[in-house]
């Protein structure tokens, strides 16, 4: 290559170490009028991970708008049709890194459409961040948040009780508010729930403790963050693997190769476990696990690997790998929780399309039972649905899929709806159970 | 060819790899005729990669493609044209000189930065080879729109991406369903950040263009920007001519891509360089993006990667 490419040379620099410790993806729920962007922006800002001419930007922009000192959330607004608004109307995603970890985080807007905004965005959060303003203590939004947190399967809750700073940093005020939340937590059987009390705009108890709030023994928003467990939750759920791809390279060297290419994507798989292929039933064994150029021993949740059995199975795009022991039912009956996420209300008796891990089926509404009015957190009969939504229904399925339940399995137990016509994502699905299991 | 992987054990490197290789994967299981966008740049090499651990033993489902606005510096194209040689993988490049020779370009001034229309000829390339998919190494951290945009990301036939009107996304699940002339841009490394990139390449070894390292250049201090002189980008009244140590940040066209002063040769100070640095990728060393706030919503809309 000559001098095309890199020669490593011995390096000029002493290099730090950067620790990997994996990655943790959290939600921020709230609206601007509590400081959320605020929040993310000093979550940035006080762990470095603004660059400086990201910092002059907003400088000229602050200005812009007369602001003397720096205003945080203008890092987080990022579309202009927003800014003209000046509230966020989706999902947008920040990162950081500690050091100690690398952080995904996905801002839904609190006003406009959150119900779907919040939806999609915490369909992949590991944690959940609950802004409320001190001075209004738990509102009906409060509320709504929690409920859509627990309902997505939000396993790690933080309520971040801000702008202490404006209710003179009150311990009895934070305490009243714990106590509150707790008491409709408990309602809902939400019991982890952390709570830190936090001044955004000043920095207090966000990533560094501050002195206003010395009384708070508790850890801050940022230890909360890098302590909170996460991985071991999927890798210790029963296996399962969706089959994306057949790899059958029919080469020279690899005549007869025949690898299912997928996604572990939950629990984890070792050379010689025993497995069955859904719907067909078939059973085989592992033989290979293979990453790119590396033989694996093991794969767990979150690896994309190609695994090659024993035997010769048909499988193809959409079947699903478990374990024998504990492998779901496959079945054409599911009840499910649907959030709405179109503008184009559902329509009884015409067939959508579900999209379950790599498959498509077409499927009909067959029944609506209960509708979560969002607001009074009341349940409904429901007639009809609309977007934002939260329904309970019975789907029926064309061919049989193998589901587990969404507070089981996250991966396996969700889908989305598709609407054929459109081709638009009209919904997202939350299994409840199906028959069969 | 062994190693074993014990639970507990992913890194945040791991982690990232796996979702873009299920991510590739899902394009190839959705479409039926998609592309990879290589340029010979620093995150398209990580495709490269992780299209290899996704697909081998056997090909890619896709051919390359490069748009090429014919301002490159000659190592980015030289090594394009190694790297696609060394994978055995099919490399079609479609260049916006021929998009001007045909007058579906027009430049204001021929040193005019020819980035923007690289959309033109993009989209036609899309319609020459019929393709319903293009992947792209765009990062979310690269830029505020990018932020917001989904990793699927629907283009209607004149290639727009319309920001009010984005297909959900949730969970792992990715929507790539077309009508006839729309097209889905997926883009795998949308998570990874430059530390992340720089990491990767680190990890896995993998080869880039010579002038990712430093390099001594003649340059000029040109608006806050190091403006290298090259017979695109030649030196102005008055202006002063230095011979410094630099690097690239990014590889785009040489009328729009400075470098920044570095010592950095390795990718390991690279790394050191990324990890305490004070300027984002795109800010000082893009020219174009400078223009305005809404710079990269405007060309997305209009069809740009």
């Amino acid at each position: 290559m000559g001098n095309l490419s890199s020669t490593p040379s011995p390096s000029k620099f002493i290099q730090p170490k950067i620790q990997d410790t994996g990655l943790l993806r959290l939600l921020t729920c709230g609206s601007v009028d509590d400081g959320k962007s605020t929040l993310i922006g000093r979550l940035l800002f006080d762990s470095k991970a603004i660059l400086s001419d990201t910092l002059h930007a907003i400088e000229r922009s602050s200005k812009k708008r007369g602001m003397e000192t720096i205003d945080l959330s203008l890092l987080t607004d990022g579309l202009s049709a927003e800014r003209e608004q000046g509230i966020t109307i989706d999902v947008a995603y920040r990162y950081f890194s500690t050091g100690k970890r690398k952080y995904i985080l996905a801002d839904a807007p609190g006003h406009e459409q959150y119900t779907r905004n919040m939806v999609t965005a915490a369909s992949t959060a590991d944690l959940a961040i609950i802004l409320i303003d001190a001075r209004k203590g738990v509102l009906t939004q409060t509320r709504r948040h929690s409920v859509l947190a627990n309902l997505l399967g939000i396993k790690h809750l933080v309520v971040a009780v801000n702008k202490m700073d404006l209710v003179d940093w009150s311990e009895f005020r934070f305490q009243a508010i714990k106590a509150d939340y707790q008491l409709f937590a408990a309602k809902l059987g939400i019991h982890d729930v952390r709570f830190v009390p936090m001044s955004a705009l000043l920095g207090d108890q966000v990533v560094d403790r501050g002195e206003n709030l010395a009384w708070h023994e508790g850890p801050t928003l940022m230890e909360i963050l890098e302590e909170a467990v996460v991985a071991e939750e999927a890798e210790n759920a029963p296996f399962r693997f969706p089959v994306q791809l057949v790899s059958r390279p029919r080469s020279k060297e690899h005549p007869d190769y025949r690898g299912y290419l997928g996604r572990v994507e939950s629990g984890s798989i070792a050379v010689g476990d025993e497995i069955i292929v859904l719907p067909s039933q078939a059973r085989s064994r592992i033989a290979e696990i293979r990453l790119g150029n590396e033989i694996l021993q093991e794969a767990v949740a979150g690896q994309s690997v190609a695994l090659r059995l024993a035997d010769e199975v048909d499988i193809s795009r959409g079947d699903l790998i478990a374990t024998v022991q504990d492998a779901p039912e496959p079945t054409r009956e599911l009840t499910a929780t649907l959030a709405w996420l179109s503008e184009t209300p559902l329509s009884l008796g015409r067939k959508y399309l579900v999209q379950h891990g790599a498959q498509q089926v077409r499927a009909t509404i067959s029944a609506l039972h209960q509708r979560l009015d969002i607001e009074s957190l009341e349940l409904h009969n429901a007639s009809g649905i609309a977007m934002n939504d939260i329904t309970s229904v019975s789907l029926t399925l064309q061919r049989p899929l193998a589901v587990d339940s969404y507070h089981d399995i996250r991966a396996t137990g969700a889908f989305i709806l598709i609407d054929e016509a459109t081709n638009a994502t009209v919904a997202a699905g939350l299994i409840r159970a199906s028959k069969g299991s | 060819m062994s190693s074993t992987v014990s639970h507990r054990t992913l890194t945040h490197l791991d982690r990232l790899e796996g979702e873009a290789i299920h991510i590739l994967r899902e394009v190839a299981g959705q479409c039926a005729n998609p592309v990879l966008l290589f340029s010979g740049g620093k995150d398209s090499v990580c495709l490269l990669r992780l299209a290899e651990k996704a697909f081998r033993p056997g090909r890619f489902p896709f051919p390359l493609l490069h748009i090429d606005t014919g301002h490159n510096y000659e190592e980015v194209i030289a090594f394009r044209d190694f790297r696609a040689a060394q994978l055995g993988e099919r490399l079609i490049v479609r260049s916006v000189e021929d998009s001007i020779t045909n007058g579906k370009v027009t430049l204001k001034h021929p040193l005019q930065s020819r980035n923007p229309f690289q959309s033109v000829t993009l989209l036609d390339a899309i319609q020459e080879f019929c393709f319903d998919a293009c992947v792209g190494g765009a990062r979310r951290d690269e830029e505020k729109a990018r932020a917001k945009e989904r990793i699927f990301s629907f283009r209607d036939e004149f290639g727009q991406w319309d920001p009010k009107n984005q297909r959900p996304e949730l969970w792992g699940l990715y929507n790539a369903r077309t009508h006839p002339g729309e097209n889905i841009r997926a883009f795998p490394i949308s998570n990874w950040t430059e530390l992340d990139v720089w990491q990767y390449i680190q990890r896995e070894d993998l080869e880039l263009p010579s002038i990712y390292f430093a390099h001594s250049r003649k340059i000029v201090r040109r608006g806050g920007s190091l403006v290298p002189i090259t017979h695109l980008t030649p030196v102005r009244e008055g202006e002063i001519i230095e011979e410094i140590s630099v690097r690239f940040r990014t590889v785009g066209d040489i009328t729009c891509t400075a470098p920044v002063e570095s010592e950095a040769s390795t990718v390991a100070d690279i790394i050191f360089e990324t990890a305490a640095t004070t300027i984002t990728e795109r800010g000082a060393t893009r020219l174009d993006d400078q223009t305005s706030e809404v710079a990269m919503e405007q060309r997305k809309k209009e069809g740009y990667f």
